[in-house]
């Protein structure tokens, strides 16, 4: 579903993604961890076609970025850790505006769907601005699966959230997982994404340092893979 | 009917979504307004003129107060873009961008000519000067297009910079200098009765500016979108 080859992101002298390499199966749910700065968010705002690469290539769902980068967008949700929604506009009026960006057949029957899949319903008229920041993450999940995409691209979705509100967004995340899209989340909450995830990728100065698999996991599991990950990286001073 | 074409789908929507905000927030139009006002209340304070020389600096009072108001209202369209991310989901959407561009065109345009139709009125009671010439209405509609295409083109540029309120302006009235003198050339001719034959250089001079710079915004707002 997803294939990137070789890809460079300079931002002038400095280089953020060193020839990166990665693939992702259909409806497979990748968790890509790293420390700061590791280049994960620049990664996904590529796969977005929000930033362009300086050099590789980027094939989702069939297309090429970035020549191909309006038929990838119709094939991707995306969700980041702000909700790209509009404030002084409802639930229901920023759905039926990006349903209409999208070009949504049915809208109204999908957007009550939605609603009704994040637990919003009854909030609908509601500005989105008296939503709390767990609501309107959820909300934003809503937006990003509005029309229907093969591909989810999350980035740091549980940012600035409660316990509670992290647990009801896991919830939806399941559900969306669920049904058969193929999902890349970046995060920091290594438990987290043991939970969701069943592909694990660490991301560290620039480039892929390993993967595996949620069955693979040693018995302390996902915290001890990441830190072995890490520390070997350093200790060998570079990045093979 | 027709099925709109997702160029156009994309643009009524993002028209429609401002509009939509406008009314809730009041933001932005109110600050365009309430300066507006201001700048014509200090004009008419500060410069005391006689019935005649008024005739000649009203053109020239109407269009800095216009441009002057037009950044506010350019700085705000795109900082609502900014709050929340809105702009990157924007951007996501699989249309052609220039979609994106041209609907926040046309909302700006929009909040452009409700201000001038606000302060027309206004500054002719306060000028005791007729505003109300067909001629001079064409040249406010011409010149503000040309604004606006410029503007929310700059604006979309220096909304990605952490000084975007001192950026625009910087940006913006060193390339608006044409419409702004074409413009005060073309509406003092209308308040002063010129012939026409004189007047329309700068009518075409205009109609020219809004062309070739939206030919220009077509090209390159892809470009400046994205990083």
């Amino acid at each position: 579903m997803i294939s990137v080859r070789n890809l460079v992101k300079r931002f002038g002298a400095r280089i953020v993604l060193r020839n990166l390499n990665f693939a992702v199966q259909s409806g497979e749910f990748v968790a890509l961890l790293g420390p700061n700065g590791a280049g994960k968010t620049t990664f996904l705002r590529i796969l977005a076609s929000l930033s362009r690469p300086n050099f590789g290539e980027i094939c989702i769902g069939g297309y090429f970025l970035p020549h191909q980068a309006a038929s990838v967008r119709r094939k991707l949700g995306v969700v980041s850790h702000q909700p790209l929604l509009y404030g002084d506009l409802t639930a229901e009026e920023n759905l039926n505006f990006f349903g209409r960006m999208y070009g949504v057949s049915n809208l109204s029957n999908r957007i009550h769907e939605v609603l009704g899949m994040v637990g919003l319903t009854a909030r609908r008229q509601d500005l989105i601005r008296t939503y709390s920041r767990g609501m309107q993450q959820r909300l934003a999940i809503g937006r990003s699966i509005l029309h229907d995409p093969d591909v989810l691209l999350l980035d740091e979705p549980h940012t600035g959230l409660d316990q509670d509100a992290c647990d009801m967004l896991d919830d939806v995340l399941r559900k969306v997982a669920e049904s058969g899209r193929t999902i890349v989340m970046t995060s920091h909450d290594l438990s987290r994404a043991a939970d969701l995830a069943k592909r694990f990728d660490i991301l560290s100065r620039g480039q892929i340092l390993a993967s595996i698999d949620s069955g693979n996991l040693p018995q302390d599991g996902l915290l001890r893979f990441y830190r072995q990950t890490l520390e070997n990286t350093n200790q060998s001073g570079s990045v093979k | 009917m027709m099925p709109a074409t997702p160029f156009f789908r994309a643009m009524s929507a993002i028209l429609w979504k401002d509009l939509a905000t406008e009314l809730r927030s009041r933001e932005l139009l109110s600050g365009m307004l309430v300066f507006s006002l201001l700048v014509l209340l200090i004009f008419n304070f500060a410069l005391e003129l006689d019935a005649k020389a008024r005739a000649n600096v009203t053109a020239g009072v109407l269009w800095v107060t216009l441009s002057f108001a037009g950044t506010i209202g350019l700085n705000r369209s795109m900082a609502v873009e900014k709050d929340r991310g809105c702009l990157d989901g924007l951007l996501l959407a699989p249309v052609d961008r220039t979609a994106i561009y041209f609907g926040k065109t046309l909302a700006n345009l929009v909040f452009m000519l409700i201000v001038a139709a606000i302060i027309i009125p206004i500054y002719s009671i306060l000028y005791n000067q007729n505003l109300f010439i067909p001629g001079l209405l064409l040249v406010i509609l011409l010149g503000s297009i040309g604004y606006v295409v410029v503007g929310t083109l700059l604006a979309s540029m220096a909304v990605q910079a952490r000084t975007r309120d001192i950026l625009l302006p910087i940006l913006l009235f060193p390339v608006i200098i044409p419409v702004v003198v074409a413009a005060v050339k073309a509406s003092g001719g209308y308040l002063q009765s010129i012939p026409f034959d004189e007047i329309s250089p700068w009518l075409n001079l205009l109609g020219v500016y809004d062309v070739i710079f939206t030919s220009v915004a077509f090209m390159v707002f892809e470009y400046i979108v994205e990083e």
